[in-house]
Formats: structure tokens, sequence, C-alpha cells
């Protein structure tokens, strides 16, 4: 029993740090540029391919097996700096300020486009990259045992998190951004370059899909799809938390997590749709949100 | 005015079904069935637009797709109802019911969150129906072949005939449609769209205007559902998926609120596109869709339909 309740925890602990991370970057882009970025899933599935593509390069140089954690981040660093001006300088910039549901939809081109990006540089085969999983062993609570891999996880979650919300709040720069949330056009008018502004938004939404699929990569077989589910995942995390929240998205990520993991010892029928349930159900409960303030009507 | 323009709207329609009957004919058999699977799609999006015309756009009209689809299909394998257009018309209607009682959940959300929840509605019943072995799971079934009237028709005239269907069909719900949207609900669906507040300080009910206008277009999605599911002989969960109801979207925004006959147009660059992209460049149909589909957004951001009320505006007066 008590084994049984620790290996919930676990695995949705584990399971909701991986998309905490999705989720952040989706809605830290959302929270600054307004857009919900359906083509986040497919930034997140070139971070994966690009790591499976890195790691082997980096282990057939004979480097040292503890630095292939740099290789990770570089990949993943790699992917939101080609991606970042290809989307926000070339195609968003020209849809700011129109409907949201019209850059949903320009989004989600993007995404079919990236889609088949993906099957032509990396082709329709399946690429493992297992090797950095190993690297920091197991441990054992009782008579579990985890990957620590997978439990290291967590911690890059909380780290990301913190980080986002320390340069937010803490930092000029950070306080900056916070003021183009609030207003973008008196922002504006106070010097701030908002482009500027969104496009670094941008690049650090990017580069946290891209970490997730990084790291995920070692996880899992890295084959055409693995953007689907994630785009709808990370929307019922940042749709629990209510869209721009930092501590929405980790609320939203454990309730997901959580729900998930129990599901999947517990009741496995219910597995593919507890997550939309839980985001119907916080929709339709308190619409826009765990974290969202109220918002004045404008006549 | 009014009196002249409606029965010349209604001769025009026919007129124009008529010849889309008799050009059937000569096209191939491939063309009738995309023109068929694309009045099928275009049903869904002229759900939209009308949603569209009270400023609320569905990102999960896959909900009403898959009903309509699973409804028919059901009718014809669980109890033995082959007639097409009695299924189109019970899927309508039934799905148009369904519609009608999640619309006063949904119409109290507006913008993105509307979008957002029926994305979740649709997403909730995909889960569900991969997980019902009963019927299909995630492979779907298979539907019996349909008739009309109580007669079968013969392999190579039942595209045909089902094309022809669609198009009687279709064509009358636009007439309606047109007759609707130029009624007083269907004009304050625009005031809506311009300002909410407003309205409802004039005296109506942007609430109701939202409920109406989601039960038609459940209803419309249904019979698209239906009509699809009918056309491809096949059923599945894929049609409640989001990346479906993104296609419903994308027809709309292509079309734009204004015009009818645009929202079919649209549906069939979007079938053309697929079929063409899908048969010549298998591995990139999608790259192709999704440049198809920004390009269109950047150039014609408002639709095909306001090429077509400038075209008539200039038409009225030069006359």
């Amino acid at each position: 029993m008590v084994d049984e309740i620790l290996t919930i925890v676990l695995d949705g602990a584990i399971y909701a740090s991986w998309l905490f991370i999705v989720a952040l970057g989706l809605t830290f882009v959302f929270g600054v540029l307004k857009i919900l970025n359906i083509a986040h899933g497919g930034i997140y599935a070139l971070g994966a391919y690009s790591t499976a593509t890195l790691v082997p390069i980096f282990y057939s140089l004979g480097m040292p097996e503890q630095l292939v954690i740099l290789a990770m981040l570089v990949s993943a660093l790699a992917v939101a700096i080609v991606i970042t001006p290809i989307m926000e300088r070339g195609i968003l910039r020209r849809f700011y300020g129109q409907d949201e549901v019209l850059i949903v939809l320009v989004t989600y081109a993007i995404y079919l486009v990236l889609e088949d990006v993906q099957k032509l540089i990396w082709g329709m085969n399946s690429l493992y990259v297992s090797e950095p999983r190993e690297l920091l062993g197991a441990l054992e609570f009782g008579s579990l045992y985890y990957v620590g891999y997978d439990l290291a996880l967590i911690g890059l979650a909380i780290f990301c998190g913190l980080f986002l919300w320390f340069v937010l709040n803490k930092t000029q720069s950070g306080k900056i951004v916070l003021a183009v949330i609030h207003n973008p056009e008196i922002s504006g008018c106070m010097g701030v370059n908002i482009n500027k502004v969104y496009l670094a938004a941008f690049f650090i939404g990017a580069f946290l899909a891209a970490l997730a699929g990084s790291f995920t990569a070692p996880l899992i077989s890295v084959q055409v799809g693995i953007s689907v589910a994630v785009v709808i995942e990370s929307f019922a995390v940042v749709i629990i938390g209510g869209l721009g929240s930092i501590p929405g998205a980790v609320i939203g990520a454990l309730i997901i997590g959580m729900a998930r993991a129990a599901c999947v010892h517990k009741l496995p029928e219910a597995e593919i749709f507890i997550m939309y349930f839980c985001m119907a159900g916080m929709l339709i409960f308190k619409p826009k949100g765990l974290f969202q303030g109220a918002q004045a009507r404008k006549i | 005015m009014s009196e002249k323009l409606y029965n010349n709207l209604l001769f025009q329609s026919i007129f124009l079904m008529s010849f889309l009957i008799l050009v059937g004919l000569l096209i191939p058999n491939w063309l009738v069935f995309v023109i068929t699977k694309a009045i099928a799609y275009g049903l869904v999006g002229l759900g939209i637009i009308t949603l569209m015309r009270g400023g609320l756009v569905s990102f999960g009209q896959g909900f009403v797709f898959g009903i309509g689809g699973y409804t028919a299909g059901l009718l014809g394998t669980q109890a033995g109802l082959t007639d097409a257009m009695l299924l189109l018309f019970i899927s309508f209607l039934f799905t148009g019911l369904v519609g009608l009682i999640i619309a006063p959940l949904l119409a109290r959300y507006r913008d993105i969150f509307f979008a957002m929840l029926s994305l979740a509605f649709s997403m909730v019943l995909y889960g569900i129906l991969i997980k019902i072995d009963a019927i299909g799971g995630s492979d779907g079934f298979v539907l019996p072949e349909s008739t009309y009237f109580g007669i079968k028709p013969s392999s190579e005239y039942a595209d045909y005939v089902l094309y022809v269907v669609a198009i009687i069909m279709t064509g009358f719900i636009s007439i309606l449609l047109r007759y609707y949207y130029d009624s007083t609900p269907g004009l304050i669906a625009l005031a809506v769209r311009e300002n909410e507040l407003r309205v409802e300080y004039l005296g109506s009910s942007a609430f109701n205007v939202a409920v109406l206008n989601f039960t038609i277009a459940a209803g419309l999605g249904g019979m698209g559902g239906a009509l699809n599911g009918i056309a491809l002989g096949h059923i599945d969960p894929e049609f409640t998926y989001w990346t479906t109801s993104g296609e419903f979207v994308f027809i709309s925004i292509l079309a734009g609120y204004l015009s009818v006959p645009a929202v079919f147009l649209a549906a069939l660059l979007l079938e053309l596109v697929r079929s063409f992209s899908g048969r010549y460049f298998p591995d990139t149909w999608q790259l192709i869709l999704g440049l198809f589909l920004i390009l269109s957004i950047i150039f014609i951001p408002s639709g095909i339909g306001s090429f077509f009320k400038q075209f008539f505006d200039r038409l009225k007066k030069s006359k």
C-alpha cells in the first residue's frame, strides 16, 4: 500500500516535471507575446531529435561521459537559436495584435511544417540515445528502484521554474519583461524595445521546449509523431493553471502528472482522457484557470 | 427590395446546384469523391462561420464531426438503417440536440477560452472513443453500403449518387442559412461580434445568440461528419482529433465569414491541396499544407469571401 502510493507519487512527480518544463515555455510565451503556440510541440520534437543526433557524435569524439549533459544543453540551444528567428521574426511578427485564434491557426500551420521537416531531416526510423540515462545509476526506495536520471529531471524542472521566476522578479531585465506583459504600448512609450523583448521571450520559450525534448530523448524512442501528444498535454497544463502564470504551470503539471500516474496504476483505461477531463472540468468551473486575476471588460 | 433578392438567391442556388450535378457526370470519379468530401468539410466550416459571425471560433468541431459520423455509423451497423438521406438528416438533428445541451456551458466563454473548452470536449470524446473496443476502438469500423429510397446503386455510381444527394441537401441548407444570416437574430450576431456589451445594453442577449449559433454549428458539423463517414465508408476516432478540428478552423478562416459559397470553395481548395500533395509528395504533404495555410493567411487575411463580396458589390454598383 505504502509502496503503491510512493510509486504513484514518484511516477507522478517525474511525469509532472517533464510536463512542467514544456508548459513553462508555453505559458511564458503566451504571457509575453499573447500567442498560444501549437508549434511548441514541434520545437520539443526538434530538441529530442537534435539530442539523438548530437549525443552519438559526442561519444564518438571520445569525450568524458559526464559531460554528455553539456551536449544535450547545446543541442537544445542550437534548436532555439535556429528556430526563433524563423518563427518569431519571419512569421509570427506579421500577426501581432490580430485575433488570438487566428494566431493559434498560424502556429498550427507551423506545427504541420515542423512535423515534415523532422521527417525530411531524420527520416522515418526511430532513434535511441539511452546512454545518458545510465549516467546517474539507480536509487532505492524501500523495495522500489528508480533510475537516478529520471529523478534528476525533477531537479531540472525545479531549477528551470525557480530560475525563470528569479529572473522575472529580481532582475532589471525581468522587470522590463513584466512591464511589457502588463502593457506593451506604455512600456514602448517608456523606451522599452518591445520587439527585442518579444524575441527574447520567444527564444526562452523555444529553448525550454527544446530542453524538455532533449532531456526526454534518453527515456523514449525518438520517432515521428512524438510531438502530437505533447501539444495537448501542455495545453491542458497551462489551461488548468491559467494562461501566462508560472505558479499555475507548477500546479497544473502536478495535477495532471499525479492524476495520470494514479490512472496508470489504478485505472489504466482512463489514462488517455484523464488530462482532457481535468482540463474540461477546470474550464467549466474556473474558466480562466487557477492563477488568473480578474480583468476589466472593455466597453 | 428583399423579396426580389431572395427570389433571385433561390434561382441562383438551384441553377448552381443543377450545374454541379451535371458537371458531376463529366468529371472523373475521384474528383466526385473529393468534392463530396469537400462538401462534408465545408458543412463543418459553415458551422464555424456561423459561430464566427458572433465572434466565436471553435477549435473543437471535431467533437460534433465525430458525433455525427458515429451516429450515422452506429445506426447503419447496429440498427440496419442504410438510407443515406435519412442518416444525414438524423445525424443533423441528433448532433444539433447534443449541441443544444452543451451550448449553455460553452456560451459563457469568449475568445481563446471558448476555443480551448471546445477543444477539451473534442479530446475527451476522442479519449473515450479509442477506449471503447465494442465500436472498434482506435481502428473504428466499416459502414454498410448506403441505399437511397431502398435502392442500392451499383458500385460505379455509388459515389455519384451520394454526390448528388450531398449537393441537394447542402444547397438547401445553405439557402436557409443565408436567410438566417440576414434575419434579425442573424444580424444581432454581427453586432455581438462588434461589441457584445453594447448589444446587451440595447436589450438583446449575447448568450442566446451564442447558444443558437453553437446549436446550428453542431447540427451542421454532425451532418458533415455523417457525410464524410458515408463517403469514406469508414469511421474512426481520428474524426474527433484536434488536428481534424484545426482543418475546419482553417477552412473557415480561409473562407471568411461573409459568404456561404466561399466556405465550400475553401474546403475544396484544402481537399485538392491535400489529395495532390498526398499523391505526389506523400512524405511532405503536411509541409505543403502548412505552407499553404501560412501563405493564405498572410495574403488573404479576411478570406475568399471578401473577394466575392467586393465582386458582387461592384456588380450592383455598375447596374
